[in-house]
């Protein structure tokens, strides 16, 4: 068995699972946020009316709550959703509930790997479709709707069909001007938007085993691009450092066996690897970066639980430096952790220097929530995961999805802009 | 079921048009409705009756997990969706919450079936009748577990 497979088998008491077996399995931790988190109150508000007691959730202690999308309260609206966050995890008894203007909090699939919520071989479950992300840590991590979430808060467990695993092996390093977010988008262009429908995308190679875990963690954030069901990469002693200076040193990892089987294997060379831009209205519509230099912007966002973990705003940084930005640029810290890292280390400094607006973790624009959506006509540059019509605002609105060296040397130019051209 | 088509001629029909992320933030269902398909069609929730068919290509409600998505378009009075193929998170759920049906039909069928035909859907026999054109199509049958939790009314109906 691959590892997907022997996570999902020990998980619903198996001693073996193949593709296309329909188990429930038990769940580990299980994550709602400001928008599906009052989705599951409206669907226990549902069953209350059928007569059924809702007093309490499973296990509080494997329960969490992120404010992300419309925070820092966006409207009334958004402002009563977080109420409603915090009376539900106080009814529950949920302590883990990181709250907006006190202290840690940030983008759910950030604080999953900021704060270790999420452990290798656990399976994790969400009430958003990034969920994947924390796939990269060595767990079985998948997006679910409101009845599903509500139903494991109520049960600990859910089903699903066990995927087949299509496996994606990088073959050396990629170069200095390619992030893993270009792998990614030339992976989604290559494979489509359901390319891996149904199914698991795992990572390896030694292109993978020399990357950071903070860029696996974009690979395995946009699987949910593709269709995929879940993301993964096996862990391995970069993982198991990135676990334990978050203080996090005990946990059952899983590995895939070594006749471990694979739906199918697509290779590609580090080296070859080029920075690539997906054209508006789809992620798997990618280009090379080069081929759009003469597409102008109007803007530049830097933000998400893809596109601004710290080492994506060290990249910003980097292209940033003793340079001012030629069309408006936002960038937003994905977690407080990350926010305050930045701040230690000088980033934040080399954004104002620029011009940059700099704001607070959220999910924001990026889901056209608020924080800088986007007017009718507008084009954008960004480092966030989809670019549907009205994803980032007007529905006539455009956004090319990219890497954070990218975004970044584009906002100095105002057009799309290879990180190896600027000057 | 009987009911007239909606039908789109387009793959990846997106979670982000079917209802925009501005209104996730609202949970009041009938509230949601109104908003259905606006990304797409501003026109749908005028056109939309009680018991239509949406008809679309390949991997219907791609994009994000929300649940408003299928909740939208079941209050706005769609009872089914009938599509080549379906996006995983929208299609678990408009089954776990019983709000719509995800029926995968072939390329034929979706070739043959135009906007504003009558088809009658039968689940227990798979076939579809397009009442319009006087033909049957036959569509891929429910998974095992999939038809039962339908059959129970939802995941919480259903005893695993």
């Amino acid at each position: 068995m691959n590892i997907t497979e022997k996570i999902l088998a020990r998980a619903s008491g198996k001693t073996s699972v193949s593709p296309g077996d329909v188990v429930f399995v038990n769940v580990d931790k299980v994550m709602v946020h400001d928008v599906s988190g009052p989705g599951v109150l409206a669907v226990f508000e549902k069953l209350r009316k059928k007569g059924m007691v809702i007093d309490k959730v499973w296990n509080p202690d494997r329960v969490w709550v992120a404010e992300d999308h419309f925070v820092p309260a966006a409207d009334k609206i958004s402002a009563q959703n977080v109420v409603l966050l915090t009376n539900f995890t106080k009814q529950f008894g949920i302590k883990k509930h990181f709250k907006y203007g006190m202290g840690q909090y940030g983008i759910c699939h950030t604080l999953s790997h900021e704060e270790a919520m999420v452990l290798p071989g656990e399976v994790y479950v969400g009430g958003d479709s990034h969920t994947n992300t924390t796939g990269a840590l060595g767990a079985f991590a998948a997006g679910l709707g409101h009845t599903d979430v509500a139903y494991v808060l109520l049960n600990g467990k859910i089903w699903f069909k066990v995927p087949e695993t299509l496996y994606f092996k990088l073959n050396g390093k990629l170069p200095d001007h390619v992030m893993a977010k270009d792998l990614i988008l030339k992976i989604i262009g290559d494979i489509g938007t359901d390319g891996a429908a149904y199914k698991t995308m795992q990572f390896g190679g030694t292109g993978i085993s020399e990357m950071s875990v903070e860029s696996r963690l974009t690979l395995t954030n946009m699987t949910t691009e593709a269709g995929a069901k879940s993301g993964i990469v096996e862990p391995d002693q970069k993982l198991r450092e990135y676990l334990a200076e978050r203080g996090v040193t005990k946990y059952n990892e899983v590995h895939g066996d070594t006749d471990a089987q694979y739906e199918k294997i697509y290779e590609y060379e580090g080296s070859e690897m080029e920075p690539i831009v997906a054209k508006p209205f789809s992620p798997e519509n990618t280009v090379v970066a080069r081929d759009l230099s003469s597409v102008e912007l109007d803007k530049a966002y830097i933000g998400s639980c893809t596109g601004a973990k710290l080492e994506d705003l060290q990249a910003a940084a980097k292209i940033l430096k003793g340079k001012t930005v030629k069309i408006r640029t936002e960038i937003l810290p994905a977690a407080m952790s990350i926010f305050r890292k930045a701040m230690d280390i000088g980033l934040l400094k080399i954004f104002m220097d620029a011009g940059v607006v700099v704001g607070p973790p959220t999910c924001g624009a990026c889901c056209g929530a608020h924080m800088g959506v986007l007017a009718k006509d507008e084009i954008c540059i960004s480092t966030t995961n989809r670019n549907f019509p009205g994803r980032m605002g007007h529905i006539e609105s455009q956004t090319y999805l990219a890497s954070p060296l990218v975004a970044a040397a584009s906002a100095v130019t105002g057009k799309i802009t290879d990180p190896r051209d600027l000057k | 079921m009987k009911g007239s088509v909606i039908k789109y001629e387009r793959d990846n029909i997106d979670t982000d048009v079917i209802l925009p992320g501005p209104y996730l933030k609202i949970h009041d269902y009938a509230e949601l409705a109104t908003h259905a398909m606006e990304g797409l069609d501003k026109d749908f929730h005028k056109r939309v009756k009680p018991g239509d068919f949406i008809v679309a290509g390949k991997n219907f409600g791609c994009g994000s997990s929300r649940e408003h998505a299928p909740i939208a378009l079941s209050y706005s009075g769609i009872k089914a969706v009938l599509a080549l193929s379906f996006a995983r998170i929208f299609y678990r759920n408009a089954v776990d919450g019983a709000f719509l049906l995800p029926i995968e039909i072939d390329e034929s069928a979706y070739k043959d079936i135009s906007d504003t035909d009558s088809l009658e859907v039968d689940i227990s026999t798979n076939d579809i009748k397009n009442l319009t054109k006087n033909k049957t199509y036959k569509m891929k049958p429910f998974p095992e577990l999939i038809g039962k939790i339908i059959e129970a009314g939802g995941l919480f109906n259903y005893k695993p």
